[in-house]
């Protein structure tokens, strides 16, 4: 064990929220469930991002009062990473919820168990 | 500062645990925007109002919209198809059956 | 003299209709709020037996679960192992954790020259006060721009999951036609507090989003967060007034060409950039004095373009759930 798991408490968090969203997506028979099961996973990673650029005692990357020095601000670049996976995230999940409401039209269940019997159940 | 990002990480873990212990849909949906609401806030402890603006925004916002018009059509499928089985004679067969048992 | 008004006068007054309300007589919003009392959600008992027996039915057949031992124990140790698996993996990222460096401290490999790089000389040569938007949208243009294809590939693949086809004569195909229950059953329709509120809101939310959009890249927001905004602004006029309201401004045709004229844009404008020599970012567009809304070079018109398509593919994938259409 290394020194530093309650220094860096907010990977933690990270990790402990990634895990949670993972089972979510193992053990939840329900694919709305799963769905945000999913984009807690996502939020964690963020999170984790986030947390690798934040500085402490610094301020947000936006100049103020003409001082550009890399001493004054945190590290831009998660935050550019994490604000274009942000928006992705929700057109992953639009798609998702799309494909849930065919799957529900066609099996008239949300019960990814029940879909399976079915299938089954017509021989595929 | 510190103890304010810890009680949010401590919201953050609560929401995600309750969120596959609620039986109801739509609770679980709630318990997610409620999620996205407090990772909006932590983005603010974090520096990086950018972020923050974007995930009030969206996460909060759009994304459960999302979820509850998902459900909401669910819904109006199913009460559809209710209105044709009852119309269908193949169930007034099964019903006349059910009563004759 | 009194200057009593007479009973017809006064059941014309203000305050006549203003006690009456106070006392309980009279319920100004009963004609005016259609909204019915919602029903309850009765469950017809036979269909949920029949339900059940057919679910039980299914499960019996297919996964035996009375008679299968083998499969019952493959249940019970799929969930045992994902648990233990979940711990483990949990573990391993925990011990990961505690070996990677102190969170909040300067001198750790994340902070390197780069994004040194990019805080000393990003105002010099984006023009940009907001750091993070002269990274996206000036250095890191070409990721954006890919960004913002996957928003629209993203809305295409929803229309092909949810479109409901209709020949000429407006009729729906009767291959799609499961995917159009009318879902506004219990939509309230014409709710004086929606109404009224949501034309209070709307304009402040979109001109809000305007705000954020053209302060990209002099604060916190730019195209993606603006975008996002005005589409969650749109989304609330369309459900206070209906989509007969939103269809004389937004159709299919518009969503097209903004996207089109957004896409192509930001395409033109950094494909011109990296003609020019993208890698000193030297072009004949100015950056003007930091700190006007006219400066940044190219980062202002992209972030108008990158909002636009937000905005639309929000607006979009809220209208196919909805109709399957715009």
């Amino acid at each position: 064990m290394g020194p530093n798991l309650f220094v860096n408490y907010g990977e933690a968090v990270a990790a402990i929220l990634f895990c949670i969203g993972f089972t979510n997506l193992l053990l939840q028979t329900n694919l709305i469930k799963k769905i945000i099961g999913l984009n807690i996973m996502d939020s964690a990673i963020y999170l984790f991002l986030a947390e690798k650029g934040y500085i402490a005692g610094r301020a947000a990357p936006i100049v103020t009062n003409g001082v550009t020095s890399a001493e004054a601000y945190i590290n831009p670049i998660p935050s550019g990473l994490v604000l274009t996976g942000i928006v992705v995230s929700v057109s992953v999940s639009a798609l998702m919820l799309s494909l849930t409401i065919r799957l529900y039209v066609r099996y008239h269940t949300l019960n990814l168990d029940e879909i399976a019997a079915q299938l089954k159940k017509e021989g595929k | 500062m510190t103890a304010f990002q810890m009680i949010l990480m401590g919201l953050l873990v609560i929401c995600a645990i309750s969120v596959s212990f609620s039986r109801n849909l739509l609770n679980s949906i709630l318990i997610y925007m409620s999620f996205s609401l407090v990772m909006s806030l932590l983005w603010i402890c974090l520096e990086s109002p950018d972020l923050a603006i974007t995930e009030a925004a969206v996460g909060a916002g759009i994304t459960s919209v999302l979820f509850f018009v998902t459900l909401k059509k669910i819904h109006a499928i199913n009460i559809a198809e209710k209105a044709e089985e009852k119309k269908s004679p193949q169930h007034e067969a099964l019903q006349n059956g059910g009563k004759n048992e | 003299m009194s200057k009593k008004k007479s009973t017809e006068n006064y059941q014309k007054t203000f305050a006549f209709h203003f006690f009456s309300w106070l006392h309980g007589e009279k319920d100004p919003y009963l004609g005016n709020v259609e909204m019915q009392p919602q029903k309850e959600y009765e469950t017809d008992p036979e269909m949920v037996l029949r339900h059940e027996k057919e679910h039980d039915a299914i499960m019996d057949k297919v996964y035996d679960t009375q008679h299968n031992v083998q499969l019952r124990l493959f249940h019970s140790l799929y969930e045992i192992t994902s648990i233990l698996f979940c711990l483990f993996l949990m573990a391993l990222l925990l011990v990961t954790i505690s070996y990677l460096p102190a969170t909040g401290v300067a001198e750790k490999p994340v902070n390197n020259e780069v994004a040194a790089r990019y805080i000393e000389n990003g105002l010099e040569e984006t023009g940009a006060i907001n750091i993070v938007a002269g990274m996206i949208l000036d250095y890191r243009a070409f990721d954006t721009l890919g960004e913002s294809h996957v928003l629209f590939v993203a809305t295409i693949t929803v229309l092909i999951l949810l479109r409901l086809d209709k020949n000429k004569k407006g009729e729906i195909n009767p291959l799609t036609k499961d995917m159009n229950p009318n879902d506004r059953i219990y939509e309230p329709k014409n709710d004086a507090i929606l109404r009224l509120v949501a034309s209070f809101l709307v304009p402040i939310i979109i001109i809000f989003g305007i705000y954020i959009i053209l302060n990209g890249h002099l604060g916190p927001g730019g195209g993606f967060s603006g975008g996002a905004v005005i589409g969650a602004g749109l989304i609330l006029y369309l459900n206070a007034f209906g989509f007969e309201k939103t269809e004389r401004f937004f159709t299919e045709k518009t969503y097209k060409w903004i996207c089109f004229f957004s896409l192509s844009f930001y395409c033109l404008a950094k494909s011109y950039s990296f003609f020019t020599g993208a890698n000193h970012l030297h072009s004949i567009i100015p950056n003007g004095t930091p700190g006007a809304i006219l400066s940044g070079g190219l980062i202002l018109p992209l972030n108008i373009a990158v909002g636009l398509v937000v905005a639309c593919t929000m607006y979009a994938f809220y209208a196919m759930f909805r109709k399957g259409g715009f």
